[in-house]
């Protein structure tokens, strides 16, 4: 290839360099400069879009959680809850439930009850504020519903979009999951903000205002567990459930992590969660751990109890069982 | 302190200086990175529904091209031990170079780690005292530190080295031989931390799989060194700075040992999978062969082993003696690895979901712009690091005019 070298920097050009600005230069020079920042503005206009008060100062410079104290949280949800009232047209009630001490949760589900029938995926979309499209959009609910196929527990076969006109169907049986509150959780390890934590009672929670999304712990997760928030929630003003926690239900924003938390604005308030109380078929038992004489240690400790994934290590305190 | 603000001042000076050439080719990019700014933008407004992850896949194209370029990025090295460790003096005339791509490709991996954040605005939510560091627990957080910590390294290197060339002194040994040093177990660092991300998350059995690091940079040294040897050739083609054929045979004796243990170790990889077939090889029968009806990655997949097939037979015959079959083989490797590496790694970890669904991955028009945006805003920054740079390697750009060679 023959080739004039000379076409970047010439000796002539290096001479300018040691010269002091001429004005045709300068003019030159700030005509360009106009151009470039009048691209930068123009690629920058989407962001007039954004609504006023989505991010505000406060946001910024608010702190990690456990780092708060009371009064600033006391603030932080009271600011929160004209945002949704401004965004939604529903003020609803945050409150900042603590973990009951002596108490750890634990939750079994039966596995020769549960039908499939996907209320509880139902029950858990309107306790707590998830975003959906229309009546069918499950998509974000926090349990999803495995359709298996007797003879083994083979998830690999499974399906959740199964959608017969009666269940359950002959030869399957049916596996529903959530998240397990494990106790070695790897998607709290993995944060890099500790955005994400287990409380004393076993829950694990995110703080949404902490959160960066960077969709780590959905990566760590094991089961399928954590939803996203890849756009700003949809709900209509009848959906919205009023009764909110900071660390659980309330309406999450856009581009953060959300998951199950044993319904704690329940739970921590002697309520069962939202998906026991809808089973039709009682396949769901909840309880305190730490107590002998609950009805979740009986089932630990008398029937035949398998523990998804335990390969994996985690140690869940979410356990599936059998009757016979 | 005056004398660095006058040299600050001349390389802004020189920015601006060039061919008409120079110019429409940073125009170029400067319009695309813009585009890709624009893209970003409508995200920033949107949210990620913009791109075409979802909760089953939630990484995608920008966590690939990030996986992809730490590679790049770290193969500096390649340049850095044959000439300070074997003292190879060819290699000195080029050293610089591998510095400089380095900063420029680092600074493209943490933009797309930026844009694939929900909340880029609370990145001060890692850095204490703002915020909370998840040190050392979160693999991430590692990965902050080696990155940003490789950048400085590399900054301090490269601009030392150049400005003492430009005050026409010789650079003191203490200031920058033992960074160099460091810099080499560094780049080593950050590409197996890269690496851990993904071998550290037992859910995920494609990932949690202890070959990876080492695949990683087998695959990496081929890559980088052959985007350097493409890099070498235009530089002394359209510039006044010699670079002989020398250095770029010591890269391409580099990249053919590395693509075969990538190669090898892509071997072994396979018949693990293969030959007994678990559960556990679900993600990767998906990538070869499809699973359960869907096979969006395979055409994908035996593209990048063609290509790569391609490149070490060509990287291994007497044809890439010949700096045309070396382009070719360059080339062929460059892209086959980026085609494997990025989202042939990524996307088959969450196919099929832990839960056993597969949902399928393809990335958006406005995600695919970003990430063009990002690629362009890469190439301008090394190409302007380079265009500022020569004119000091060569010596025409002194401090006193005088000392200056004339390149005629």
């Amino acid at each position: 290839m023959n080739h004039d070298p000379q076409d970047t920097v010439s000796p002539r050009t290096i001479e300018q360099v040691y010269k002091p600005i001429d004005r045709r230069t300068f003019l030159k020079g700030s005509a360009v400069a106009m151009v470039g920042v009048a691209g930068l503005m123009a690629a920058l206009k989407p962001l007039l879009a954004l609504e006023s008060g989505e991010t505000t100062l406060d946001d910024l410079l608010q702190k990690h959680y456990r780092e708060l104290k009371p009064e600033d949280l006391k603030k932080i949800m009271a600011a929160l809850e004209a945002k949704t009232e401004k965004q939604y047209g529903v003020r609803p009630t945050i409150r900042d439930l603590k973990p009951i001490p002596g108490v750890e949760f634990g939750y079994a589900l039966n596995l020769t009850r549960c039908i499939g029938c996907r209320k509880c995926a139902h029950a858990c979309l309107k306790e707590n504020n998830q975003s959906r499209d229309d009546a069918q959009d499950i998509e974000m609910s926090y349990i999803r519903v495995l359709e298996m196929n007797k003879g083994a527990i083979n998830l690999e076969t499974s399906s959740v979009y199964y959608d017969p006109e009666t269940v359950p169907q002959k030869g399957k049986y049916y596996m529903p999951a959530q998240c397990h509150q494990c106790r070695q959780s790897p998607c709290t390890k993995v944060c890099p903000v500790q955005a994400t934590w287990q409380e004393p009672d076993g829950v694990v929670v995110v703080d949404y205002n902490w959160c960066i999304g960077c969709r780590y712990c959905m990566a760590a997760c094991p089961y399928d567990a954590r939803r996203f928030n890849y756009k700003k929630p949809s709900l209509t003003k009848d959906q919205i459930n009023p009764n909110q926690s900071y660390l659980s239900n309330r309406i999450r924003p856009k581009g953060v992590v959300e998951k199950c938390t044993f319904c704690l604005h329940r739970t921590r308030d002697g309520k069962y969660p939202a998906c026991l109380e809808v089973c039709p078929t009682g396949a769901r038992v909840f309880g305190n751990l730490l107590d002998p004489d609950s009805e979740i240690n009986y089932i630990l400790n008398n029937k035949r109890v398998y523990v998804l994934k335990e390969e994996v290590g985690t140690l869940p305190r979410f356990y599936y069982f059998f009757d016979k | 302190m005056r004398d660095y603000f006058t040299f600050l001042f001349r390389v802004w000076r020189l920015s601006f200086q060039g061919s008409w050439k120079f110019y429409a080719w940073m125009t170029l990019l400067s319009v695309v990175s813009l585009i890709g700014l624009n893209a970003w933008a409508h995200q920033i407004v949107d949210g990620l529904q913009t791109t075409g992850m979802t909760n089953q896949v939630s990484w995608g194209a920008y966590i690939a091209n990030f996986t992809f370029l730490v590679g790049v990025a770290a193969a500096a090295v390649m340049l850095v031990i044959p000439a300070y460790i074997y003292k190879k003096e060819h290699m000195h005339e080029v050293v610089l170079f591998g510095e400089l791509l380095a900063i420029a490709v680092i600074v493209m991996c943490l933009l797309f780690v930026t844009v694939d954040l929900g909340h880029p605005e609370r990145f001060h939510h890692m850095i204490p005292p703002f915020g909370v560091f998840n040190f050392p627990g979160s693999i991430l957080s590692w990965d902050v530190i080696v990155l940003n910590g490789y950048l400085l390294l590399n900054l301090h290197i490269a601009g030392y080295l150049l400005y003492c060339r430009y005050r026409h002194r010789e650079p003191t040994r203490m200031f920058y031989i033992p960074f160099v040093f460091l810099s080499i177990a560094w780049a080593v660092s950050i590409h197996t931390v890269t690496a851990f991300l993904y071998v550290g998350l037992a859910g995920r059995s494609y990932w949690h799989n202890p070959l990876v690091p080492s695949r990683f940079l087998a695959s990496a040294f081929v890559a980088g060194p052959a985007l350097m040897i493409l890099t070498f050739q235009i530089v002394r083609k359209v510039t006044h700075y010699f670079i002989g054929d020398k250095p770029i045979f010591t890269l391409r004796m580099i990249m053919t040992v590395a693509m075969i243990i990538n190669m090898f170790l892509l071997g072994c990889e396979l018949f693990t999978e293969f030959y007994s077939p678990t559960q556990h090889a679900a993600a990767a029968h998906y990538l070869y062969f499809g699973l359960h009806g869907h096979s969006g990655l395979v055409p994908w997949i035996w593209t990048a082993i063609a290509l790569n097939t391609i490149g070490l037979g060509l990287l291994i015959s007497p044809f890439s003696r010949r700096i045309v079959g070396l382009n070719l083989a360059c080339g062929t490797c460059f892209i086959g690895i980026w085609t494997e590496k990025g989202m042939g790694l990524i996307i088959p970890g969450f196919v099929p979901s832990p839960l056993g669904q597969v949902v399928e991955y393809l990335p958006t028009v406005n995600e695919t712009l970003v990430c063009l945006g990002i690629w362009s805003f890469g190439a301008l920054l090394f190409s302007w690091m380079l265009h500022v740079a020569i004119p000091i390697m060569n010596g025409s750009l002194r401090e006193n005019p005088e000392f200056a060679t004339s390149q005629d």
